[in-house]
């Protein structure tokens, strides 16, 4: 390969992620990022310093070997760059998606600083759909059985990527999924055009290759609980990862009219339902010319505003209390949202939702608001400002705030303790909760959080699994692990 | 896949349902529901468990054809197969001794008042049922709640059973005759919240099962969402009982016709299929089709 310099390389720009055109996205669910093509990984990844202490690693929740994987890109062997990232990461087609990367590896980048970061993501994301594309992935390789057994609740990220590190030791995993069909928020929650469910459906099929059993309609709590787990059923260990799926409503007047949705069940319609098809069976209320309002200013909230615009609304806003620099969702989200012309209503916050005598909504109330002192969080906080309020007429609204845990697992196993905020009470370091034999991670620990932490905290839980398997020590002498 | 053992008609449009789903068969209370779908593309729907049996593994189900899911689910025989099947889910009835109880039943509503009547009458209660119907062959389980030793008052909108007149009506002879301490009434929003004004000038505590629109059952979507003395609930994790005194059934009726024209749509599609495209939403859950694809 030509050596070309290394200031030669920093003068270019960062690569750009390929995507459909805005308006002829907006009107399907085909995927809007098309993939970075060869040449743009190649030399997207030959722009990379290789830093002695890269420092992208630590901004990674899961600690990629991000500069070995990039080299390797470099160097045309994708395959190499692929076995890389399965190191650490076993839904790289996935995280490479929609992981936050501004905030983690890309945050870090020491180009960040004087120039643009380098595109960890679409490379990641380049290194999963090639070797998938081209079948380089290397063949499952038969595991000597270890003789026991785990059950891991909830197919979302966290449970999958537990299952995954357990079952390449060789223990029998089965994982129980609520719904009718596994992958969870991966499933239900991210809409087509931003992660394709043939991707996640492509990681639970190398799961099961993998010996993993899948059984939905499973209700643990319910159907089974976590007790009945590990006595009647007799499996050695339990990994809760349910994820925090009980949703959040405003608390304002005129919540419970007809044609107000949670994010969940508006995604839950459309994705997992399938209500975007023409023979579908399960119906969201007709969007075509209609206009929709979202509140929230999430990934879940950009998702909730760029499907109905798919689905034929005439005008989307986002409603949101703080100001875009607030905003928790991924930069590339709203720059696509944007684009496809949803509109940002910054410094608004819901006073009451209004709706005619036949219990149909008609529009939201808002009060405008400004930026006062800096809260908990240090963002600063939004005050209303006296006497400014406005009406914004509306046939959907979309809340997309925020999920609280929900408690129907906990609520039925009282061993299992809870935090005040209904979270599951777990040693962070191990994923061990109050209740022996019994590991948590994901969501239903730290609230609606991210894919990438809850797969990181499925693989903790792993290896403390591995631990306990091992030993059959429940106390702080578990040791932390190291992933 | 989830067996079917047994399907019967047992009324009109009305069909009786047992399928294997033993973990649920185990697990079932009274009062609880599951959600059910009946074709690889189906919609989730939820349905009372009426019986259980954790000997068989077997749940009861009854379904009524009114759209374009429960007419496909009514068409099913012994042999086919429902594709999901999950639960139990919701909270159980509160049972424990009221001394005199009343199940109020309208319609469809009466599979949803028997396996909470049975298990009043097990709990050592003296259980009234008041069934309602339009006509005589609407009068659903009659001789199955007779045979746990309940008292039915059966009652025909047209009189030509029973007793004539609502269920409403029956329910408020009974509350100047007799000492009752607690009212279910299960069936249509209109007759549950008709129940409500019947025992409210007396305080009688009266639960009503609510049916709204639901998508998965377990919390995770609030589509369900009930105001019950003006807090908003979820049916399908808070509930589905409550006490009717504090429902707002106005909204539950309205937010059950949300999605009115589509449902219509759906069901006239399923209509206009001629006979062999008919039977093909439904080969992959018949018995014989279900079982060459599992081989």
């Amino acid at each position: 390969m030509t050596k070309i310099s290394r200031r030669a390389l920093m003068k270019l720009d960062r690569v750009e992620m390929p995507a459909r055109d805005p308006l002829e996205r907006a009107a399907s669910f085909e995927e809007v990022n098309t993939g970075l093509t060869p040449e743009q990984a190649t030399v997207e990844a030959m722009r990379c310093l290789q830093c002695k202490t890269p420092t992208c690693i630590e901004g990674c929740p899961v600690n990629i070997q991000i500069d070995q994987f990039i080299d390797r890109v470099a160097n045309g062997d994708i395959r190499g760059a692929a076995d890389v990232i399965r190191m650490d990461s076993l839904l790289p087609a996935i995280c490479g998606r929609v992981c936050p990367q501004e905030s983690q590896c890309e945050g870090t980048c020491v180009l960040d600083k004087k120039h643009k970061p380098i595109a960890v993501g679409h490379l990641e994301r380049y290194v999963a759909d090639t070797v998938r594309r081209y079948g380089l992935e290397p063949p499952v390789e038969p595991v000597p059985s270890s003789g026991k057994s785990v059950a891991i609740v909830g197919s979302g990220p966290a449970g999958l990527a537990c299952a995954a590190d357990l079952a390449k030791s060789g223990h029998k995993v089965t994982i129980f999924e609520a719904l009718h069909q596994p992958g969870g928020v991966l499933i239900y929650g991210i809409p087509e055009f931003r992660l394709p469910k043939d991707i996640v459906a492509a990681e639970i099929d190398g799961l099961k290759a993998l010996g993993v059993e899948v059984e939905t309609n499973a209700i643990i709590g319910r159907t089974t609980t976590v007790e009945e787990l590990l006595t009647d059923e007799g499996y050695d260990a339990v990994f809760v990862g349910v994820g925090a799926g009980l949703p959040r409503f405003l608390n304002v007047d005129g919540e419970n009219l007809i044609g107000v949705y949670s994010a969940n069940e508006f995604l839950t319609r459309v994705n997992l339902m399938g209500a975007y098809r023409e023979d579908t069976e399960t119906p969201v209320l007709d969007l075509i010319g209609r206009r929709v309002v979202v509140f929230g200013g999430g990934n879940t909230a950009m998702d909730s505003a760029r499907t109905p615009l798919r689905l034929g609304a005439e005008e989307v806003r986002v409603a949101y209390r703080r100001t875009e620099a607030e905003m928790p969702a991924r930069v590339e989200e709203i720059h696509h949202a944007k684009e496809e012309g949803i509109i940002f209503d910054f410094l608004v916050s819901p006073v009451e939702l209004l709706g005619n005598d036949e219990g149909w909504l008609t529009g939201v109330r808002l009060q405008r608001m400004e930026l006062g002192e800096p809260d908990d969080s240090g963002r600063r906080r939004p005050v209303p400002i006296e006497g400014d309020i406005f009406d914004v007429p509306a046939d959907v609204v979309i809340v997309a705030i925020g999920n609280s845990p929900n408690p129907l697992l906990p609520a039925t196993e009282s061993r299992l303790e809870q935090t005040r905020w209904g979270t599951l009470a777990v040693d962070e370091t191990t994923g061990r909760t109050t209740m022996p034999g019994v590991f948590a991670g994901g969501d239903i620990v730290t609230g609606g959080a991210t894919v990438i932490l809850a797969m990181g905290a499925g693989r903790i839980a792993a290896a403390s699994i591995e631990q306990y398997l091992e030993s059959r020590i429940w106390d702080e002498t578990l040791q932390p692990a190291s992933v | 896949m989830y067996l079917i053992v047994e399907a019967e008609s047992i009324a009109p449009d009305v069909r009786r349902i047992v399928v294997e789903a033993p973990k649920i068969a185990t697990k079932h209370m009274a009062g609880q529901f599951v959600i059910v779908r009946v074709t690889p593309d189906g919609e989730r729907i939820p349905l009372t468990i009426a019986e259980a049996d954790p000997d068989t593994g077997s749940i009861t189900l009854f379904v009524q054809a009114i759209g374009r899911t429960t007419t496909l689910m009514s068409e099913l025989e012994a042999g086919d197969f429902l594709v999901d099947v999950a639960g139990p889910l919701g909270r159980a009835s509160e049972i424990k001794q009221y001394g005199t109880a009343v199940v109020v039943g309208g319609g469809l509503g009466t599979a949803i008042a028997y396996p909470i009547a049975r298990a009043l009458a097990d709990a050592g209660n003296r259980v009234i049922a008041i069934i309602g119907g339009r006509s005589r062959e609407y009068v659903l389980l009659e001789d199955h709640l007779a045979a746990h030793g309940i008292e039915v008052i059966p009652c025909t909108d047209d009189g030509s059973y029973g007793r004539p007149g609502f269920v409403t009506e029956a329910l408020a002879e009974v509350i100047t005759t007799e000492d009752v301490g607690v009212v279910f009434a299960t069936g249509p929003v209109p007759m549950m919240g008709a129940v409500a004004e019947v025992t409210r000038p007396d305080g009688i505590e009266t639960i009503a099962s609510l049916n709204p629109i639901m998508v998965d059952g377990t919390g995770m979507c609030g589509g369900c969402r009930v105001e019950v003395g003006g807090e908003t609930k979820f049916a399908c994790v808070d509930g589905p009982e409550f006490d009717a005194h504090q429902v707002d059934f106005g909204l539950l009726q309205r937010r059950n016709t949300s999605y009115r024209a589509f449902e219509t749509k759906r069901l006239q599609d399923l209509e206009s299929l001629d006979a062999a495209h008919h039977e093909q939403v439904l080969a992959p859950v018949r018995g014989a089709c279900a079982t060459e694809a599992d081989a």
